[in-house]
């Protein structure tokens, strides 16, 4: 059952994505040009998402546990700290540089007609991620 | 639907898009008690983070974000999409966000849907740094006569 679901939930947000226009890194890249030619698209998407997910929130705080497992596994760190910020800020300028966040990279192995490009991108992404488990433990 | 001011904009697939990504995290967190965020399940299909949901649970999430983008290739046809043209660029901003995300925990997925819709002070600081950082990148690459 949970990998039904979450295959599920892998292709709903894979179609979810690709008919936002989220998988278009220069639609992306339009959101951020603030100061250019702003495309207020992203601001929509992210206006659907949130209020679906929100109403999700109320639901989860009235289960004892979630439908197909023992227990709710979220993450209880409350704390504001200088991984969180520089993580983020990192996170953003390669955002910017690319107009390509995770989810749309990996969307985008199927959707475009640029293999190469997005091939490239998420290949050094996980390489950046595998850069940040073998230093982690000294940060 | 064109949005005034802004004839680029696609406002109504936007949103129904961005709902149906509310609808797929709303399933892993009343289904399976976890958070969608792509950066962590990424991480975790990949076997490069230990702890997370089962391997498999999180792979056949990534499975599914590929199979999701070509269901509706083969439904509604190609999609437009332009990709900055310089690949070291591309290598550059793929391990920035991979190392990043693994940083600061997480993406626009698992802060900017998941924590923001919670209130999470974290995910709202992190959505908060990346959208900026994000808009002064594109601010300094179009000031320098990169942009694509």
């Amino acid at each position: 059952m949970k990998q039904i679901l979450s295959l599920l939930a892998g292709v709903i947000f894979g179609i979810g994505l690709t008919l936002s226009g989220m998988t278009d890194p220069s639609r992306v890249r339009g959101f951020l040009d603030l100061f250019g030619n702003w495309d207020p698209t992203l601001a929509f998407v992210m206006g659907g998402a949130i209020p679906v997910m929100a109403v999700a929130w109320l639901v989860q705080a009235r289960m004892s546990k979630p439908a197909a497992d023992t227990a709710f596994f979220l993450p209880g760190t409350k704390q504001l700290d200088g991984k969180l910020a520089i993580g983020a800020v990192l996170f953003g300028v390669g955002w910017g540089l690319a107009g390509l966040c995770p989810g749309p990279a990996i969307v985008s192995l199927a959707t475009a007609t640029s293999i190469t490009s997005v091939g490239t991108f998420v290949l050094a992404m996980i390489v950046g991620m595998l850069l940040h488990r073998m230093v982690e433990d000294r940060l | 639907m064109i949005l005034p001011g802004f004839p680029d904009a696609q406002p109504l697939p936007g949103l129904i898009g961005g709902m149906l990504i509310g609808l797929a995290a709303a399933i892993m967190l009343l289904g399976l008690g976890r958070i969608a965020g792509v950066s962590g399940l990424l991480a975790r299909a990949t076997g490069i983070a230990e702890s997370g949901p089962p391997w498999i649970v999180a792979l056949n999430f990534v499975v599914g974000l590929v199979l999701g983008g070509l269901l509706y290739v083969l439904a509604f046809g190609p999609v437009e999409a332009s990709f900055p043209p310089s690949y070291p660029m591309l290598a550059a901003a793929g391990l920035i966000v991979g190392f990043g995300t693994r940083l600061g925990s997480g993406c626009t997925s698992g802060h900017g849907v998941c924590g923001m819709s919670r209130l999470s002070r974290r995910s709202i600081l992190a959505t908060l740094l990346f959208i900026g950082s994000g808009i002064a990148t594109v601010a300094v690459v179009n000031a320098l006569g990169g942009g694509w």
